[in-house]
């Protein structure tokens, strides 16, 4: 590992100003994703400040009815917090998929956020990379794809995203609060992660002097008709082929509102507005699950190892979608699926 | 795990050995009166096992290295130094983590739990005892870790059946395949606590 300044931050105006006087520096909280990648020498911070002591450990009630999660949360508080178990379980059921419990003890809710794909090439500094050395090459494309993405890739990367916490926060649609040089702005979740287009080595729509604060969920939660479905290699402790996180409102067997998020498909979690459309107002059963999961799938581009995924990932949705609709959500210690 | 109360506040004159010890990065300690060279070096006190340190750092040693290359305490392991194994695992304020993925000098006033903190007044720790009694591992490497991780476990108190057990631990790789016995271990342990 390089050398590097390390310096404490002791309050977020601190923090964004040690950020904007210093092109090299990175912000560090749990670590659990930066140390590994400095270690890989991927990531080189001249400068690391820690953010660890600043106020932004709050889990608390929004005006209109929401909740607001301070970015220093660590994952596993919040798992566990009794609000969001109440009212937000697809985001503790999403959250406890994902890493291991030392993990999630240490990782952050901003930093689940700003975690970086875990693409054998993007840390293998032997070989080439778009998204670690812009202008390389992607390995990937005519390399070992087998966890590469189906949606929305593009010619320079194909990598996806690997949090299970961010699929939910998509379904929830959660609003990423963040503060910077330039201020405070409010950016929809749909909008914080990108696809990798031609500039993949920009994960999210983040400034380097930007700071995250906290995620605001709105008031629905779903918390009646929900699942979050993960399949992996291992039965635990592995990121996901493929996952998704549904959500519905039912009227007896009519959907009155349903959603559906992907992990594991693209370089951000995935939900499409025309496939969820296919849900409203119909019947709740298998042909309609299926129909939606087509519409998702349209454009849908496998390579050399991954092409199963697009079937696998047609009949987790239709499964999700069933688990949702019956209130049976996915145990993740009970590897059975229902 | 007795001993683990006091924290670097409460006894500020505690274990003077360690009082304004400086290591260098190569892992040779260094007396108070030492020249020091170090680049970017960062000042911590933290507990370790009940006794108190402060330490001056570069800031690239993971409290992995710090415990077991400056403060000799080699009971926690190097796995895969990834993040991926567990064999590092050991307890912040009383929280399981991984010792590996974490800098030394970000754990200000904290305080550390390594298997060397288990035992007390010569007795083994019940989960010591019912990794022995359950022959819960062959070559061993991985049982610190998994006996740190058990114990944060029984203290989040989420683990009741052997299927949550397995999938709290999961974080914990053993390559030999102790895996059944470390559950019945783990539930010994959890029964008596």
């Amino acid at each position: 590992m390089i050398g590097f300044q390390y310096t404490r931050a002791s309050d977020i105006g601190d923090a964004i100003r040690l950020a904007a006087g210093d092109p090299n520096a990175k912000f560090i909280a749990g670590g659990t994703n930066l140390i590994d990648l400095m270690k890989m020498d991927v990531e080189l911070p001249g400068r690391l400040i820690d953010i660890t002591q600043l106020p932004l450990k709050q889990v608390e009630i929004t005006p209109g009815g929401g909740l607001r999660i301070g970015a220093l949360v660590r994952n596993s508080d919040l798992a566990y917090h009794p609000l969001v178990a109440e009212r937000y379980p697809v985001l503790a059921s999403a959250i406890l998929a994902g890493a291991s419990q030392q993990l999630r003890n240490m990782a952050s809710m901003g930093g689940n956020l700003l975690q970086r794909t875990r693409c054998h090439y993007f840390y293998d500094t032997a070989t080439a990379c778009n998204k670690r050395e812009p202008g390389s090459g992607c390995s990937a494309i005519d390399g070992l794809n087998r966890m590469h993405a189906i949606l929305g890739a593009s010619e320079a990367c194909i990598a996806t995203h690997p949090s299970d916490m961010c699929v939910a926060l998509a379904l929830l649609e959660a609003k990423v609060h963040v503060d910077g040089a330039s201020g405070e702005r409010v950016i929809a979740f749909a909008d914080f992660h990108r696809l990798p287009g031609d500039t993949p080595q920009k994960d999210a729509n983040l400034d380097a002097d930007e700071i995250i604060t906290a995620l605001e969920l709105p008031p629905r939660g779903f918390a009646t008709h929900y699942t979050y479905l993960k399949i992996r290699d291992r039965l635990s402790y592995a990121f996901a082929l493929i996952s998704v996180a549904a959500g519905l409102e039912l009227d007896g067997e009519t959907i009155k509102e349903g959603r559906f998020a992907l992990g594991g498909v693209a370089h951000k979690p995935w939900r499409d507005p025309e496939a969820e459309a296919v849900l409203r107002g119909q019947s709740a059963n298998a042909g309609t699950f299926t129909r939606a999961a087509d519409v998702l799938l349209r454009d849908a581009k496998g390579f050399a190892h991954n092409s199963f995924k697009i079937d696998l990932a047609r009949r987790c949705i239709a499964r999700a979608l069933t688990q949702a609709s019956r209130g049976t959500p996915q145990s993740h210690s009970s590897k059975q699926i229902a | 795990m007795a001993e683990v109360g006091k924290s670097c506040e409460a006894q500020p004159a505690c274990d003077l050995a360690h009082m304004t010890r400086a290591v260098t990065r190569e892992g040779v300690t260094a007396g108070p009166s030492s020249n020091l060279t170090m680049l970017n070096a960062v000042s911590v006190s933290l507990t370790v096992n009940g006794a108190c340190h402060h330490l001056t750092l570069d800031p690239r040693t993971t409290l992995l290295d710090l415990l077991r290359e400056h403060l000799d305490l080699t009971g926690t392991k190097k796995g895969c130094d990834q993040g991926q194994c567990g064999a590092c695992t050991v307890l912040i304020d009383g929280r399981r983590v991984n010792s590996c993925l974490s800098f030394a000098v970000m754990h200000e006033g904290a305080q550390v739990t390594t298997i060397e903190g288990f035992a007390a007044n010569g007795a083994l720790h019940p989960l010591q005892q019912a990794f022995i009694d359950h022959d819960a591992f062959q070559c061993g490497y991985c049982t610190p870790g998994q006996i740190c991780s058990a114990a944060g476990l029984i203290a989040e108190g989420r683990a009741k059946t052997a299927e949550e057990i397995r999938e709290l631990m999961s974080g914990n790789i053993c390559r030999c395949g102790a895996y059944t016995n470390i559950v019945a271990a783990i539930q010994q342990a959890m029964e008596r606590s």
